[in-house]
């Protein structure tokens, strides 16, 4: 069997769908620690160096576009992967299986829609003026200059944005909607390469749903903290 | 007479003396020959797999919808082998005398002989499969004890050994279907065998789900369909367990052997109303700590723990104080009836007897608290830790009872009836399980051979696996040497032709009948007039009424059953009706068979043939043979004897007391 | 026992055969005891149905004691109704109570094809283990069963995977209809004993692969078919299979 065909069978797309999903996970980690600069409470000038070096070294630049394939791939494959389970069972039940599983766990799909609505609005938000900012007629961030280095002030880019109540609510929704896609992805995946022993498997869980909990409400906390103006 | 063609020489010798001067065929032959399989449980996968294995290009027919699905899945309790692993002094010889004797004297010395010698093998080959059978902490094979045996020789899978062995069979008769050598025809019922120039080649089989009739050539053909419980209604084989089988092969001129010898398991759930379809059993294992009582006034209507110690009949340890609630399952059996009939059943249909756990969960709790060193343990205290611990040996067995009644039977004794279990009779058979039909062969619980008139636990996978894995490739191999010489004969043979014609027929005056009453009801008062005239206890008047009785209801049956549906589609009712018909004729032979046997042994209770003490009194001197009948006409059988010669074992009077 | 009897209203769900468009047909049974076991519910029904110039209602059943795997039915949106770790043929009526309305569909799932009312055709899974769910073994090639200690543990774990009776449940409760739970249950029961080491790598590729032409979907760890399993067969069996699949692909010549 090739490599191909391992990635390609039923197996192998869930295997394809894990190893993208713990990268993403990887992501959140290092977004999350890097966004929380901003509760430094010196008025976001760690949160804009932190977001400088990420901007401005190799590294990082590479890891992200490792970062935006391994969204695009986990988004592709997890709508193919759906349409496809879908289209096993022509004719549906008339009474639904709901007892066996937790309705989120069957709802990937639909959280994970609704996470890409948010991260097209959060990459204009954010990421296009940041990198794209002068091209065409994408705006470009304020900037500001520490020891004759130009800073893009995503600090203040944040406040702005944050006024916006409507804003707001929309991006703790998204932030509820992560949680639940965690709640389920993030075991799930340690199942689907292959952790079966039973400790192993409780030691995940309890991080899993530790983890579903409290990246999201970090995230969350950000524009209620902007909103609210708890940061200095 | 019979030639059943037992090898010469000693009985340790004849199978290794067969085996060693068989006729062989050559692997290039073995391409060319079909042979046809016909069931696909123990013996039948077995049979399937082995003969794929040698080369030989098999097809496998069964009615269900998978072969995985065969009844020989339903055993619980384990396989006997005699390995001796347990060093308590087993051997080939011990099994087989063990066999014969719990057989009480009916069955053929050679087959039985034969059968123990291969036992260790199934063993071996189960586990090189796969089969997960219970463990030490050593990492070696555990056995436990059985009824009657002195030594530990059952292998077992928890309370599912039957499944698994099965899923073994069958996952070798995939790998066979796989690699090509074995064609799988699932859905498939067989409704005649074709015979041309006296021997057998082939069958019409009928395709449930299209009920499309279909001709199958084979240079042999394999009756691995199991045994006819189901004649009864109520027993606890499958729904679709089924004689047809061996009674087409019957009415082909096949000798049917023992048809009265049917065993009928002491511990099963008792019926609960008309309704019901099926019995569950209860593993005879319960036995070894229930303790099994009726009332000692008659129709007695208090709730079982309201009726005092002194109230209450331990009519097993009363009658038989040497073996007790231990003694063998048709002793058993005989005796719960004889209570019940006498008015002192309990339950609603006051047809049950109660298995009592509560001096069980009392005595294993004070063994446990001395074994906690709680010296002072009150009595509640003592049955909370007699009733974890009877949990551990017997929680699924208490699980499946309280699923099925309702009831808690760690607080209310178990209600319990005898109920068909197994049928010894079946399908002549000579040594090599072939019958009288040169080329039809019957395997398992299809045949008569091994049991005798009472089967022991832990038998029936036994000699299923024999037949199939160890015996028929040698057996077969040695008639089928001189088959080579014959051409394959096509389908389009005049004889494929009649016989298609005949089974097109029969199932066309079947439906056409067009009568008021439904397939199921026919059955259901088939079941009745054999339970009561030809189940646990016989006498000829009885007997001769029910043949009568059998004789009405089937031209009854003939002239008002109703088959809804078309001929030409998946059709339930059109196969039951096929079935139920040949059941009738095979009640009427089980009755006959029964009258004809002027003794009682093993699970055969003529209550003429008794001693003054109500025990079984066997006729060594003028039944000691084989009841072989050939059908001659409609209600008309001959019987044919095959006398049985014991030259290792000296029958002798059972007793228990 | 007291005895209950109870009037019921069934949903069936009827199809002529695998071509024809199927429907619900609504039927009452009356006088049901709560003693019956629910398929001797639908044999009370079928007889009414049979002497009133009807056609049975078809449905898959043999050994009626929760073994043989044969039985379905999706009762009230949930395979083999509502009791946990039982067969249809083991749940009894007191699961119900007088008046009730019951729904009863077929499994669903194009893998299994409908072949009459609430009977399907489950040859796939005997197609997947066709493909690997064996061990090589000819008869008479057997070395004697204690040459090979295995670990207790190994064994009882073995024979927990071997549980599976291949009924199709966890297929019908799967929101994927996957066939991950039996495919898993087979692939551990032989992976876990040294029996099944030597074709380990190629029995879990291969029936991976057959259970994808097969038309089943895949799985996403919803849990459902655990749930819904008679047999209780774990769901970190289908983690085990995964791992398997995953080293033997990597290790794979």
């Amino acid at each position: 069997m090739s490599f191909k065909h391992m990635f390609t069978s039923s197996v192998g797309k869930k295997l394809v769908m894990a190893f993208t999903g713990i990268f993403l996970i990887l992501f959140l980690v290092v977004h999350a620690g890097l966004n929380a600069c901003i509760w430094a409470n010196d008025n976001g000038l760690m949160f804009n160096k932190a977001a400088h070096f990420m901007g401005s070294f190799v590294v990082p630049r590479v890891l992200e576009i490792g970062l935006f394939l391994g969204i695009f791939l986990h988004i592709i494959q997890g709508y193919m992967v759906t349409l496809e389970n879908r289209s096993k069972r022509s004719v549906g039940y008339a009474v639904n299986y709901s007892k066996g599983s937790k309705w989120y766990s069957r709802s990937m799909a639909i959280l994970g829609t609704l996470l890409l609505m948010f991260l097209i609005m959060h990459i204009y938000h954010f990421w296009t003026p940041s990198r794209l900012g002068g091209v065409g007629n994408i705006q470009g961030l304020k900037t500001f200059e520490l020891n004759g280095t130009e800073y893009h002030n995503l600090y203040a880019e944040m406040q702005a944005v944050f006024q916006n109540p409507l804003v707001v609510l929309l991006y703790v929704l998204a932030c509820g909607s992560l949680a639940y896609h965690l709640a389920h992805g993030f075991q799930s995946a340690f199942k689907t390469i292959g952790i079966h022993n039973k400790r192993y498997h409780a030691i995940i869980s309890s991080i899993g749903y530790g983890f579903a909990i409290l990246i999201p409400l970090a995230f969350a906390m950000m524009p209620i903290s902007f909103y609210f103006n708890l940061v200095k | 007479m019979l030639n059943s063609k037992i090898p010469a020489g000693n009985l340790d010798d004849k199978w290794v003396d067969y085996k060693g001067h068989c006729k062989l065929v050559n692997p290039a032959n073995k391409r060319k020959m079909e042979v046809i399989v016909v069931g696909t449980g123990l013996a039948g996968a077995s049979a399937a797999a082995s003969l794929g294995e040698l080369g030989y290009k098999v097809k496998a027919f069964c009615f269900q919808d998978s072969p995985r699905r065969a009844h020989s899945i339903a055993a619980q309790g384990g396989i006997n082998a005699a390995k001796n692993y347990q060093n308590d002094g087993d051997s080939v010889f011990r099994l087989f005398y063990d066999t014969i004797k719990g057989g009480d004297y009916r069955a053929r010395e050679a087959n039985v002989h034969r059968l123990a010698e291969v036992s260790g093998n199934i063993i071996d080959q189960c586990v090189a499969q796969g089969v997960p059978f219970a463990r030490e902490y050593g990492g070696l094979l555990s056995n436990r004890s059985f009824g009657g045996t002195q030594v530990q020789r059952t292998f077992y899978a928890a309370g599912q050994t039957g499944q698994q062995l099965l899923i073994g069979a069958y996952q070798a008769l995939e790998r066979q279907v796989a690699l090509g050598n074995v064609t799988m025809y699932a859905r498939h019922e067989m409704l005649d065998v074709v015979k041309i120039d006296g021997k057998a080649k082939g069958i019409i089989a009928r395709n449930l789900i299209t009920g499309e009739l279909e001709k199958h050539f084979g240079y042999a053909v394999l009756l691995c369909t199991g045994g006819y419980g189901n004649v009864f209604y109520l027993s606890t084989n499958a729904m679709g367990s089924n004689v047809s089988a061996t009674w087409k092969a019957h009415k082909q001129g096949a000798y049917f052997a023992n048809p009265c010898f049917t065993q009928i398991h002491p511990t099963c759930i008792p019926v609960s109303g008309d309704h019901q379809s099926k019995l569950t059993l209860m593993s005879e294992s319960l036995r070894n700590d229930g303790r099994i009582w009726v009332p000692k006034a008659k129709g007695d209507t208090r709730k079982p723990n309201e009726i005092p110690e002194e109230e209450r009949d331990y009519y097993l340890e009363r009658r038989y104080p040497a073996f007790g609630n231990l003694v063998p399952r048709d002793v058993a059996s005989r005796a719960a009836k004889e209570r019940c009939d006498a008015g002192y059943g309990v339950g609603t249909s006051k047809q049950a007897v109660y298995l009592d756990y509560a001096a069980a969960i009392e005595r294993y709790g004070k063994i446990e608290a001395s074994k906690q060193g709680l010296h002072n343990a009150s009595k509640e205290e003592i049955i909370v830790m007699g009733k974890e611990v009877v949990k551990e040996k017997y929680g699924n067995l208490f699980d499946m009872y309280s699923k099925i009644t309702g009831e808690n039977p760690y607080e209310v004794p178990m209600r319990i009836y005898p109920a068909v279990h197994y049928t010894m009779g079946g399908l002549w058979v000579d040594y090599e399980l072939q019958t009288n039909v040169p080329g039809l062969y019957a395997l398992g619980e299809a045949n008569f051979s091994d049991h005798g008139a009472n089967r022991l636990g832990a038998s029936a996978l036994m000699q299923g696996l024999a037949d199939g894995y160890f015996v028929i490739p040698y057996t077969l191999g040695n008639n089928l040497a001189d088959e080579i010489y014959n051409a394959p004969i096509p389908t389009s043979h005049p004889a494929f032709e009649a016989a298609e014609k005949e089974v097109a027929e029969r199932i066309a005056t079947l439906k056409n009948i067009n009568g008021k009453q439904s397939v199921e009801s026919f059955h259901k008062r088939l079941g009745k007039i054999i339970w009561n005239e030809c189940g646990m206890s016989r006498n000829e008047a009885g007997l001769k009424k029910a043949i009568a009785d059998i004789q009405a209801l089937k031209k009854e049956f003939w002239s008002d059953v109703r088959i809804p549906g078309e001929i030409n589609e998946y059709n339930p009712e059109l196969d039951k009706a096929n079935r139920v018909a040949d059941f009738i004729e095979l009640g009427e032979l089980m009755c006959v068979d029964a009258l004809n046997r002027n003794e009682s042994c093993g699970g055969h209770f003529r209550e003429e043939y008794q001693t003054p003490d109500g025990e079984a009194l066997r006729d060594d001197e003028n039944y000691m043979y084989v009841a072989a009948w050939e059908t001659t006409g409609e209600h008309q059988w001959q019987l044919h004897k095959e006398e049985l010669k014991y030259e290792v074992i000296k029958p002798s009077q059972r007793n228990y007391k | 026992m007291a005895h209950n009897h109870m009037n019921l209203k069934l949903k069936v769900w009827r199809q002529k055969n695998a071509n024809a468009s199927g429907a619900f047909v609504k039927y009452d049974v009356n006088d049901i005891s709560d003693e019956m076991s629910f398929l001797e519910m639908l044999d009370v029904l079928n007889e009414k149905l049979i002497t009133t110039g009807e056609e049975p209602i078809a449905f898959d059943h043999d050994c009626r004691e929760g073994i043989c795997g044969m039985c379905s039915l999706y009762i009230d949106g949930k395979p083999h109704g509502p009791w946990q770790a039982n067969t249809t043929c083991q749940l009894h009526m007191r699961a119900f109570k007088d008046g009730d309305t019951i729904t009863i569909e077929p499994w669903r799932s194009n893998a299994f094809p409908i072949v009459k009312d609430l009977t399907v055709d489950r040859g796939a899974f005997d197609r997947i283990i066709q493909a690997g769910g064996y061990v090589s073994v000819n008869t008479g090639n057997a070395v004697d069963g204690n040459s090979l200690p295995i670990n207790k543990d190994d064994a009882d774990a073995s024979f927990a995977a071997a549980m599976c009776i291949g009924c199709g449940a966890c297929v019908a409760a799967c929101k994927n209809s996957s066939a991950m739970l039996f495919l898993s249950a087979k692939v551990s029961h032989l992976a876990q004993l040294p029996q099944g080491e030597p074709e380990r790598k190629s029995r879990v590729l291969n029936m991976v692969a057959q259970m994808d032409k097969e038309g089943f979907g895949s799985c996403t760890n919803t849990g459902a078919c655990e749930a819904a399993c008679p047999k209780e067969i774990s769901i970190a069996n289908i983690a085990r299979l995964n791992k398997e699949y995953l080293r033997a692909g990597l290790t794979q010549e």
